[in-house]
């Protein structure tokens, strides 16, 4: 029995199937793998780690983290309450301001709605206002404005016109061209034909959107603190200045509960609106 | 569509009763007041005699930005290098990291809904809602400042992103194919490599680029808490009042963001 299995077993071999692989072309394949391979040696070999500092670090960071327990929510309550307070109104602000603007910006990024010169002009604005991180941002409105949360609310709403704009505009270029078209048949001028045959077929998107874009809006600004812009991450940075690590834990925490219950109302918000 | 009729009997159409007009208005009205009373807030915290010369001073110091010192990209490159892997193997290692924690988290993939799905929610949402400046700044005080600490700080943010993502992916799959390979007798294990991954295979690949992506971007600032990379010549410079060596890191920034963003889209538009 099994003396006749063997070449079958063989030949079943050959012809069994596999799973198509992700990159289709053999050479591109191997030249990935290999360019992979080649990058992560040469990555690993330059990353210069004090090893001897590292160790000694593990030490260090079981104090600290023995620093961090239990957290304080009480010594510095106003100060955090102040942080926290200035990060919710840098939220909510930047973000209505950022919404307000992207809707026009995204309207004149979409292909089939804008010219070419307008929709050059508005991706060149989605383009710059996305490729800097927000801290890069701040630190310039820092400059310009002095410390403290308007520099913050600014850079959010700054952030906030690529982000939403880019995705929106996707949207607005995917719409169908049927509703918009009847709506332009019936003699409407361009307002209400944005108003009544593009706008509704974008506002879940646009409302799904906005709710995410307020979650993050609130992450972001607990960072941009450490550059000066006010929020939570003021009083973040100020505990970790002063070695207070019980507080900053407290401030760790409450940005991470605040953060959960904003994941839960916006995924509440997305699914009551589709 | 509510209709209300004119006063000479003939039907007109409006989109809402006046009952939800008035609703509706309301809802604006209590938007815009909230919006209004938060800047209210802000305003008392703002010094608005520093705001009014912002145009100045925004001026000014575009005249000290240029002209760039291009000289300095020279001193750049190992930055730049740095801030690239830093990305890179943070994002492998989030991989490393997150895919078991996506299969531990998903409806259709996890061993117990009851004790192990919680915790790796837990642990995704914990690594989700920590930017990865908090992180850095964490890690430096611990590992002390370098890139070490600046991947581990990539490798933690991502973690939860990816683990998210993907998980959402596992659990949106065609329950169909897993159902066929159950019925050949499969074990777990072949159910899991011939049935599921092939399937979130792709979204996989996309989310890596993805975060890959981003995490260049982020690993551009995480200098500014000591963890490595081009942050630290850029808080140097910033810190000097080096306005024109500023510029020269901001344009490399630049290029390097618009180099990975054509990268991971080619990538996605390949995998979609």
């Amino acid at each position: 029995m099994s003396a006749t299995a063997a070449p079958f077993d063989a030949v079943a071999a050959a012809r069994a199937w596999r799973p198509p692989p992700l990159i289709a072309t053999r050479w591109l394949r191997w030249a990935i793998y290999l360019g992979a391979l080649l990058y992560a040696v040469l990555g690993v070999a330059t990353v210069e780690v004090n090893w001897a500092r590292a160790a000694e670090g593990l030490e260090r960071g079981a104090r600290f983290l023995a620093g961090f327990l239990p957290p304080d929510f009480l010594t510095k309550r106003e100060d955090i309450l102040e942080g926290l307070l200035e990060s919710v109104t840098m939220t909510v602000v930047s973000t209505a301001i950022g919404i307000a603007l992207s809707v026009p910006v995204a309207l004149g990024a979409s292909r089939n709605l804008a010219p070419l010169p307008i929709y050059l002009f508005c991706r060149a604005i989605i383009a710059i206002s996305r490729t800097f991180q927000e801290v890069i941002i701040a630190i310039v409105f820092v400059a310009m404005v002095g410390f403290g949360p308007l520099a913050g609310m600014l850079t959010l709403a700054f952030a906030t016109i690529g982000f939403m704009a880019k995705l929106l505009a996707e949207d607005i270029e995917d719409i169908e061209r049927a509703q918009a078209e009847a709506v332009r048949a019936t003699g409407a001028g361009w307002f209400s034909w944005i108003a009544w045959g593009v706008l509704p077929q974008v506002k879940p998107r646009l409302i799904g959107l906005s709710a995410y874009r307020l979650d993050i809006n609130f992450r972001e600004s607990a960072v941009l603190g450490l550059v000066g812009a006010g929020g939570i991450g003021d009083t973040l940075n100020t505990a970790f200045d002063r070695y207070e690590f019980d507080t900053a834990a407290a401030i760790l925490l409450i940005i991470i509960a605040i953060v959960l219950a904003c994941e839960y109302a916006s995924g509440w918000l997305r699914r009551w609106v589709q | 569509m509510a209709v209300s009729t004119a006063p000479d009997g003939t039907p007109l159409w409006r989109r809402r009763t006046p009952r939800g007009d008035l609703l509706v208005w309301l809802g604006w009205l209590c938007g815009v007041a909230l919006a209004v009373a938060c800047f209210q807030f802000i305003s008392d915290r703002t010094i608005w005699m520093f705001v009014w010369d912002a145009p100045q001073q925004g001026a000014d110091l575009v005249g000290r930005m240029f002209p760039p010192r291009w000289e300095y990209a020279h001193q750049l490159w190992k930055p730049l290098w740095d801030t690239v892997n830093m990305a890179t193997l943070g994002t492998a290692l989030a991989v490393v990291i997150g895919v078991p924690l996506a299969f531990l988290a998903a409806h259709n993939t996890t061993p117990s809904v009851v004790l192990v799905r919680p915790v790796a929610l837990i642990v995704i949402v914990a690594s989700r809602s920590i930017n990865s400046l908090i992180w850095a700044l964490v890690l430096v005080i611990i590992l002390g400042p370098g890139e070490l600490a600046g991947i581990l700080a990539i490798a933690l943010r991502s973690i939860g992103f990816i683990a998210k993502l993907l998980y959402e992916a596992i659990e949106e799959i065609d329950p169909t194919q897993v159902e066929a390979l159950t019925a050949t007798g499969a074990s777990g294990a072949q159910v899991l490599t011939w049935g599921i991954v092939p399937q979130v295979m792709p979204a996989f690949a996309g989310i890596t680029v993805f975060r890959w992506d981003i995490n260049i971007r982020e690993a551009t600032v995480l200098g500014l808490v000591g963890a490595g990379g081009i942050g630290m010549q850029l808080e140097a410079s910033i810190n000097t009042l080096a306005w024109p060596q500023v510029t020269v890191i901001f344009a490399l920034i630049l290029a390097t963001v618009l180099v990975s963003e054509w990268v991971s889209a080619r990538v996605r538009h390949h995998i979609i």
